[in-house]
């Protein structure tokens, strides 16, 4: 119960009001289709510069928070998912909203995803510290293995195509690569002078998830069709409270189903939220009603997503694993404040990381409150036209990742890497294997070299380093999940034929 | 729609070659020791890259959509903005020695100074791609007052508030 007692540091004025100022910025960028609540918080890295380290991380909590709860409303009111996290409750939530029971949709999915975020909370506020003292078992050889599985997992699950989802998990690795060697100081893959202090990940993130979307936005060129937010009539909030105590099965499911997902490294809020649809329909006794308005496909899909949030920083803050694509944007927050994760984290910085995950805590009450006062007026700020919003992020990304070190070679990576990854993506390839390659890649390899040099001294023999990666309970267990999140992706994909496409084209 | 087998055969030859390269540096630079984990990624990255590309000769490759003409014809005039305004306007661009004492050549490489570039491009772009009819005066106010009260609070949030030394250009 440690964490009980730095709950004064949320309250203090201006961590306070970040945290408030985060979660409704968060709900209306969350609403607003392109931009995702990844781009949302790589963008908002920039700000916190200037901010202690506590005070950054509440405000990007935050935002990570209220933006995957605020494309609810873009997907009631608009039937566009604000981020790709809110695709199922769209199916249900937009046609409640067809049917006047607009303010009841944005009720239930506001109170969902409040308590599926709690619960979510207290999971990563239970679990990260037992998970932390389990971590201190790792060694270079464990935490090689556990980095791999970090691309490999997203790498095979969050794309759409097998070998192309590894194969950006490998771009991204190579990419972490380039600079001067810690070690040796020899220079790696320096091809030009702007690239002779690596790649700094936050100019990369923001070029990774900002420019594709403003180029997207450029491609539906000078276009005159108008998104129209369906007419919200008022419905007593009680009723909706009521009705949420009466809705205990989607929300289980949709809570269980969220947590499981966000602790597991790379999968992300977007299969949360599908998986969490499809099993409450499968428990329903009123399947033929899904997707007809029903409310228990909402409830499901948005207490998944926001349950996902909170484990998906457990395996981040114990392991520097991120369990989502916007959890590794963070782990880039955290790293640019000094703060390290690892088993010792709530011993180096107790008070940085308790009241950081109090301020979540907190912001999910917030985001409730914020979210169904707000609501209607995020929906109208998120019909702003495309061209102010490609232009605004354009803007935005050029400062922010100017600010990171205030160097032009920064901005120029991060359009060289902004428009590369507009041309994967247009082939398939997804972001989310690259970061999660680009953060992941120095873990693995210092482990790497450690593990190498601890192998040179335990074994003898050319096979020394193979022995030292291969045996051992730890690191059996870990090559067999990578194994098997490989295997897994390839069989399914053969199987299911191209069923991510369709996702996909849900998605778009 | 998918991307067509051609787009896929370039893309993928493209990124094969990049692996290639990434394979070819790894074990040739020395010291060796700096391109350990280099040289175990870059082998799983010609792999894959080499899988990728028999799939896209094979046909099989059918994932992504490409870049279609249209996209391609809607993308371009942002993309030249997007690029003048980064590689020149914000800061100048690099040396060009044959070219350097020439008045023209040095007032061009100054650039425009990273608030100036950034409003000519926000406002640019902005034009480019707003269906307001180009004869329509209301449309170009709105344009104008959007723009100044966007650059104002960037200016107040980088300049005032993140205290944000931008490079200055023969402007601001």
């Amino acid at each position: 119960m440690e964490f009980l007692s730095y709950f004064g540091g949320v309250f203090e004025p201006l961590a306070f009001a970040l945290l408030v100022g985060g979660t409704i910025g968060g709900l209306i960028l969350g609403a607003t289709p392109g931009l995702s609540p990844t781009m949302a918080v790589a963008l908002l890295i920039p700000f916190t510069f200037h901010l202690s380290a506590t005070q950054g991380l509440i405000l990007l909590g935050a935002a990570y928070t209220s933006t995957v709860a605020g494309g609810a409303v873009s997907a009631i009111l608009l039937k566009i998912p604000g981020a790709p996290a809110n695709i199922a409750t769209a199916l249900d939530g937009h046609a409640m909203a067809k049917k006047g029971e607009g303010a009841r949709a944005l009720h239930l999915s506001f109170l969902s995803s409040g308590i599926g975020g709690v619960i979510g909370v207290l999971l990563l506020i239970f679990l990260t510290p037992l998970l932390a003292q389990w971590a201190l078992a790792f060694g270079p050889s464990h935490l090689f293995w556990l980095a791999i599985l970090g691309v490999t997992v997203i790498g095979s699950l969050d794309s759409k195509s097998f070998v192309k989802g590894l194969l950006a998990g490998c771009i991204g690795l190579w990419l972490s690569m380039i600079g001067y060697d810690d070690i040796q100081g020899a220079q790696r893959f320096i091809f030009h002078d702007a690239l002779a202090g690596g790649i700094h990940i936050i100019a990369a993130l923001i070029g990774i998830f900002a420019i594709p979307q403003v180029l997207d936005m450029f491609a539906k060129g000078r276009s005159k069709a108008k998104i129209e937010a369906v007419d919200v009539p008022q419905h007593a909030f009680s009723a909706s409270a009521k009705e949420m105590g009466r809705s205990g099965r989607p929300l289980t499911i949709g809570t269980i189903i969220g947590s499981i997902v966000g602790l597991i490294p790379g999968i992300g809020g977007q299969i949360a939220g599908l998986v969490a649809y499809d099993q409450a329909k499968k428990f329903s006794p009123h399947k033929d009603k899904f997707g007809t308005g029903h409310p228990e496909g909402l409830i499901a899909a948005e207490s998944a997503n926001n349950a996902m949030v909170g484990p998906s920083l457990v395996p981040l803050l114990t392991l520097s694993i991120p369990g989502s694509p916007t959890a590794a944007v963070l782990l880039g927050g955290l790293l640019i404040h000094g703060i390290f994760p690892g088993s010792d984290i709530f011993e180096r910085n107790p008070e940085v990381i308790w009241t950081f995950i109090n301020s979540m805590l907190i912001g999910q009450i917030f985001m409730v409150i914020f979210g169904i006062v707000i609501a209607k007026q995020a929906a109208k700020i998120a019909q702003a036209p495309l061209p102010i919003m490609a232009s605004a992020v354009l803007v935005l990304a050029l400062f922010g990742s100017y600010s990171v070190q205030q160097s032009m070679g920064d901005v120029w990576i991060m359009l060289s890497l902004g428009l590369g990854m507009y041309f994967l993506e247009k082939f398939g390839f997804s972001a989310a294997p690259v970061v999660l390659g680009l953060i992941l890649g120095p873990i693995a390899e210092s482990n790497f070299v450690q593990g190498s040099l601890i192998a040179g001294a335990q074994f003898d023999g050319p096979w020394a380093q193979a022995q030292y990666f291969t045996t051992g309970t730890l690191n059996i267990v870990l090559i067999a999940l990578v194994i098997l999140s490989i295997g897994y992706s390839f069989l399914s994909h053969r199987a299911s034929g191209r069923a991510a496409v369709n996702v996909e084209g849900v998605q778009a | 729609m998918t991307a067509s087998r051609t787009q896929h055969l370039v893309s993928s030859s493209i990124i094969l070659v990049i692996a290639l390269l990434v394979g070819w540096v790894s074990f040739t630079e020395q010291p060796a020791e700096a391109f350990l984990f280099p040289r175990l990624i870059s082998i799983f990255f010609m792999i894959f890259a080499l899988w990728n590309f028999i799939r896209a000769v094979m046909g099989l490759s059918k994932v992504g959509e490409g870049i279609s003409g249209q996209t391609a014809r809607a993308i371009f005039p942002g993309l030249i903005v997007m690029l003048i305004y980064i590689f020149w306007a914000a800061k100048g661009y690099g040396k060009v020695p044959a070219l350097e004492g020439h008045w023209l050549y040095d007032w061009v490489r100054r650039g425009l100074g990273f608030y100036t570039s950034s409003t000519i491009a926000f406002f640019l772009l902005y034009s480019l791609y707003d269906p307001a009819p180009i004869t329509d005066i209301r449309s170009w106010l709105k344009r104008i007052v959007v723009t100044a009260i966007f650059m104002a609070i960037i200016y107040g949030l980088f300049a005032l508030l993140l205290k944000v030394q931008t490079p200055r250009g023969m402007i601001f």
